[in-house]
């Protein structure tokens, strides 16, 4: 084992302080010279055409700078394939579609100018549910695709297959089989700091946007185009990221929002903000999908799994966002999520009337994992295997490929099952609490956890810049959103520099001043930029070692001078003054500079930054900074195949509840719950338990509460009142989180990614407990107390 | 319609002309550029917002600013001492990890100052009660609830 002198200690995050004491400056805090308000008029309709926009009193009210339009304005077409505009014309197709919008001096007369315009619809024949919307004859949300050629329906081109293998053969072949219907709701990524830009032009018209996003890089790319789109082609824009309040996904696509404050900016010549309230956040930014699974999956007289067959409908919403991928993660789990040799997957992505939808933390993977882990329960009980014992016989195991190519290197499954099933005293709980309505369950999860070859390059940049003083500035493309990203790559840095962690400044999200990075999502934030420190540290530690090889024994034979001074009796010791000439020589560790194997002489070795400024201060002198990009070894995944390895190595895990179901009431009280994932190693053991503990509490409210309800594609609980996520009363029990460490050789320090893993099974563990509780079997969440009162009375009928 | 409202500010006089119908928050935030007090609804659902007046923690979003004339308002900035000194609170959150993306801290520090301040040693049960009106998203209130008890310890 190697001995670490940082890695996988507690330490307090370095952008903590800040935040406790109030200082951090979210999107919301800031304020720009001469700063205009945005404010957005939404549709009235979920189905319209507009016949008509009257923003004349709009115009006449004082404050206001100015009044925009699709109509007014250069089209700007956005979203995963274009068919979304940033402002709407001739018709809306979802509630929240942008038809207008103003700026105005203060976010009150921006609001009073708002409600000044006036839009005439003539409503259309809407479509609420991916089914209807497949009808024939069904009212086409998108009449025309993204290059003008008619549509005959409300299908989104973006098919996603995977097959392998012979499923219809292993199904006759199959000495059990278990087939079910699920579905999971949408629901809202609940960002406490809601989102917003501010947007400005200097007088070379590039843009400069402070924006709250995961992706800058991509960002600017995409705000470079609807620059073009305005007729400033080639003009740049920087964006920069101030703090965020949370993201989880919602800052993986650039957003109307920020393009209309973009356009209101140009127009006015002046900073424009837009930051939505809270309805607006509900109502206006993308949820999570809902997907329908239809799954069957089958297995031998032993136990183990021949096939699985999930089909799958999604309901898109009326824009396409990035979010139209996630079937790519929901493939997976699917795919590879235990060992099955034959598969068959398919998902249709239908256009709706509805919100559209975009990524949400776990990219896919919860709604993926939600039928398989609930059905896999079944298939167990209708084998006869203890649910543990049928994921055993199933486990992935290190080093095997998976049908879809996975290349599994290290996996920790089995270790993860096993903890959970001696945390929740499975031998002696499981099917044994019927009579009490208490039960266990447990279900496990596969995410990438070595990067996401989602776009061509997985690749981020670090560059390292060492001062007088021995600090050091780690510039890094990557994003803090609360993840706890700076906490692991201070460590990280440090230890793979040889440096102390309080010397280490991280500096981020500023596309003018930072490395490339191609967007802080799917797990890859620490997994990549940490890797790339390394890189970057082995090549400032090659530098600073030829440094000493000019400057250390000066210094050292000075410093044994002055100690002779002081204590004449003192020795000079026999020295091997040759080693000192020997770049390869040196090591480093604490801000010192020493010959290996000699760390603790005090007399033998010399502070970093003297060597620094012995560097600085000299003619024909130098300076160290360093860059490294590192692009993980994974592949995208082939498009007509639907196989790649699209991670460098992958994450595992599983949760275990226990629950007490209350029959009167349908309430089900978690009272224990277990989550022991395969992380690989811990970097920060601080913010790691932080990513799992939130993560399975993000993942109980997908369970128990969280749901955005709509009705004729109209939102229902836009507040945080009926929008139920979990407050500090509600987790009245006790959560086990176990990190198993098995030390991936791609991961940095053998880590792996963890900040999606832990609301992936959540769901299916707390079903799956909720049926050995009281043998019901919930198949759409969340799992309410209407729900499991409405199976019991069925159950008893 | 406008008035001159006097209140103490984290110890200081202040003195401010307000609009009816603006809420303490929006003066906090706006026209005493104390940005640390965080809006993230608007509606007293999330707790963002939560400031002491009068040592009472209270929702600063549906506080009217007329109402803390004569009164003394605690923002997250009046508990950090000369030379940034952290509180005890501010402190064991930043130790024990009870901070992520950071945008509900502010409100959830202030309402721990105030169950703490009344309730020294409070239970577990009576701990995350005092914190049930401060939604965080990022933490699942783990390491807030270890923070606060942290702190409670270190305050005696």
């Amino acid at each position: 084992m190697t001995e670490y002198s940082y890695i996988g200690t507690e330490a307090p995050r370095p952008d903590a302080p800040d935040k406790a004491a109030g200082k951090a400056l979210y999107i919301h805090d800031l304020v720009r010279p001469g700063m205009l308000y945005g404010k957005i008029k939404f549709s009235e309709y979920a189905h319209a055409r507009i016949k008509h926009i009257d923003t004349s009193k709009a115009e006449k009210l004082p404050g206001v700078h100015a009044v925009i339009t699709g109509y007014n304005t250069p089209e700007i077409r956005i979203g995963f394939i274009r068919d979304n505009f940033a402002l709407k014309k001739d018709k809306v197709r979802q509630f929240r579609d942008e038809v207008a919008a103003v700026a105005a001096i203060d976010p009150d007369i921006a609001e009073e100018a708002v409600d000044l315009i006036k839009v005439e619809y003539e409503e259309l024949p809407s479509v609420f549910t991916p089914e209807d919307a497949l009808k024939e004859g069904a009212s086409l949300v998108h009449e025309v695709d993204t290059r003008g050629r008619p549509k005959s329906d409300n299908v989104v081109p973006v098919p996603w297959k995977f097959v392998a293998g012979d499923v219809q053969k292993a199904k006759q072949e199959a000495a059990f089989i278990a087939e079910d219907h699920f579905q999971t709701p949408l629901i809202q990524q609940s960002c406490l700091g809601t989102a917003g830009s501010i947007a400005e032009f200097d007088l070379n018209n590039n843009l400069l946007i402070h924006a709250k996003t995961q992706i800058p890089f991509l960002a600017q790319n995409d705000f470079n185009r609807a620059l073009a789109a305005m007729g400033l082609k080639g003009k740049n824009t920087r964006v920069i990221v101030p703090a965020i309040g949370g993201s989880f996904g919602t800052g993986l696509d650039t957003h109307s929002y920020e393009y209309i404050s973009i356009l209101l900016a140009y127009k006015t010549g002046r900073p424009v903000k837009i930051v939505f309230n809270r309805e607006e956040e509900f109502t206006a930014l993308s949820p999570r999908q809902p997907p329908k699974s239809h799954i069957i999956q089958g297995c031998d007289k032993d136990g183990k799994l021949t096939f699985r067959e999930i089909r799958m409908i999604l309901d898109n919403g009326a824009y396409t966002s990035w979010g139209a991928t996630t079937p790519s993660v929901m493939m997976l789990p699917i795919s590879s999520l235990y060992r099955v040799p034959n598969v068959f997957y398919e998902t249709k992505i239908v256009y709706t009337n509805n919100t559209y939808c975009q990524a949400m933390r776990g990219y896919g993977n919860p709604q993926g994992t939600w039928p398989i882990e609930s059905n896999m329960d079944q298939l167990a009980e209708a084998a006869g295997i203890d649910p543990y014992e049928f994921r055993m016989i199933n486990s992935n195991i290190p080093n095997e490929t998976s049908p879809m190519g996975l290349k599994i290197s290290t996996c920790g499954l089995k270790e993860c099952l096993k903890t959970v099933a001696e945390k929740l005293d499975w031998e002696e709980k499981h099917g044994k609490g019927r009579s009490k309505a208490r039960g266990v369950g447990m279900a496990s999860l596969l995410h990438v956890g070595g990067g996401a070859r989602v776009y061509r390059s997985d690749g981020t940049g670090i560059i390292m810049k060492l001062d007088d003083f021995g600090n050091v500035s780690v510039i890094t493309g990557g994003v803090e959103m609360g993840q706890g990203f700076d906490a692991s790559l201070t460590l990280a840095s440090a230890e793979a520099l040889g440096v102390t962690p309080d010397k280490i400044n991280i500096i981020s999200g500023d596309t003018a001043t930072c490395p490339w990075d191609v967007g802080t999502h799917a797990s890859r934030g620490a997994f990549t930029a940490c890797n790339a420190a390394i890189m970057a540290a082995d090549k400032a530690r090659e530098k600073i070692f030829h440094l000493a090889s000019e400057h250390f024994m000066r210094r050292v034979q000075s410093k044994l001078k002055k100690q002779k001074k002081k204590d004449p009796d003192f020795e000079i010791p026999d020295l091997d003054y040759e080693r000192m000439f020997d770049p390869s020589e040196f090591d480093m560790k604490e801000n010192y500079i020493f010959l290996k194997g000699e760390p603790d002489n005090p007399l033998l070795r010399v502070t970093l930054e003297e060597i620094l400024r012995a560097a600085h201060y000299k003619e024909q002198g130098t300076m160290i900074a360093t860059e490294a990009f590192y692009d993980p070894p994974n592949e995208n995944i082939d498009p007509r195949t639907s196989r790649g390895n699209i991670s460098a190595t992958y994450s595992f895990g599983t949760q275990g509840a226990e629950v007490e179901v209350d029959l009167e009431t349908g309430k089900v009280k978690v009272l224990q719950f277990v989550a022991a994932h395969d992380v690989g190693k811990v970097i920060n053991k601080q913010t790691i338990m932080g990513q799992i503990y939130g993560g399975v509490v993000m993942g109980i409210g997908y369970a128990l509460s969280e749901e955005y309800k709509t009705e004729k594609g109209k939102n229902l609980n836009p507040n945080f009142l009926d929008y139920k996520i979990l407050s500090a009363p509600d987790v009245d029990f006790p959560i086990h989180a176990e990190c198993i460490e098995t030390n991936d050789e791609k991961g940095p320090f053998g880590a792996k990614g963890v900040g999606e893993p832990g609301l992936v099974p959540t769901a299916p563990a707390i079903a799956n407990a909720v049926y050995d509780a009281i043998g019901i079997r919930i198949r759409d969440l969340p799992i309410t107390p209407e729900k499991v009162l409405a199976a019991l009375k069925e159950k008893k009928d | 319609m406008k008035k001159i409202i006097d209140f103490t500010l984290n110890g200081r006089e202040v003195s401010a002309e307000v609009e009816s119908h603006k809420m303490l928050l929006q003066v906090l935030r706006d026209t005493f550029q104390l940005t640390g007090t965080k809006d993230g609804c608007g509606q007293g659902e999330c707790g963002a917002c939560t400031v002491l007046v009068d040592g009472i923690s209270i929702n600063s979003c549906l506080y009217p600013a007329f109402e803390v004339d004569g009164k003394s308002v605690t923002t997250i900035e009046g508990l950090v001492g000369e030379g940034n000194k952290l509180h005890p609170i501010q402190e064991a959150f930043v130790e024990n990890g009870g901070i992520q993306c950071g945008f509900c801290t502010p409100g959830m520090i202030m309402s721990a100052k105030a169950l703490l301040d009344e309730n020294p040693d409070p239970t577990d049960e009576e701990l995350k009660k005092g914190i049930s009106g401060n939604l965080c998203r990022c933490t699942g209130y783990v390491q807030i609830v270890d923070s606060i008890r942290k702190a409670a310890k270190s305050l005696k």
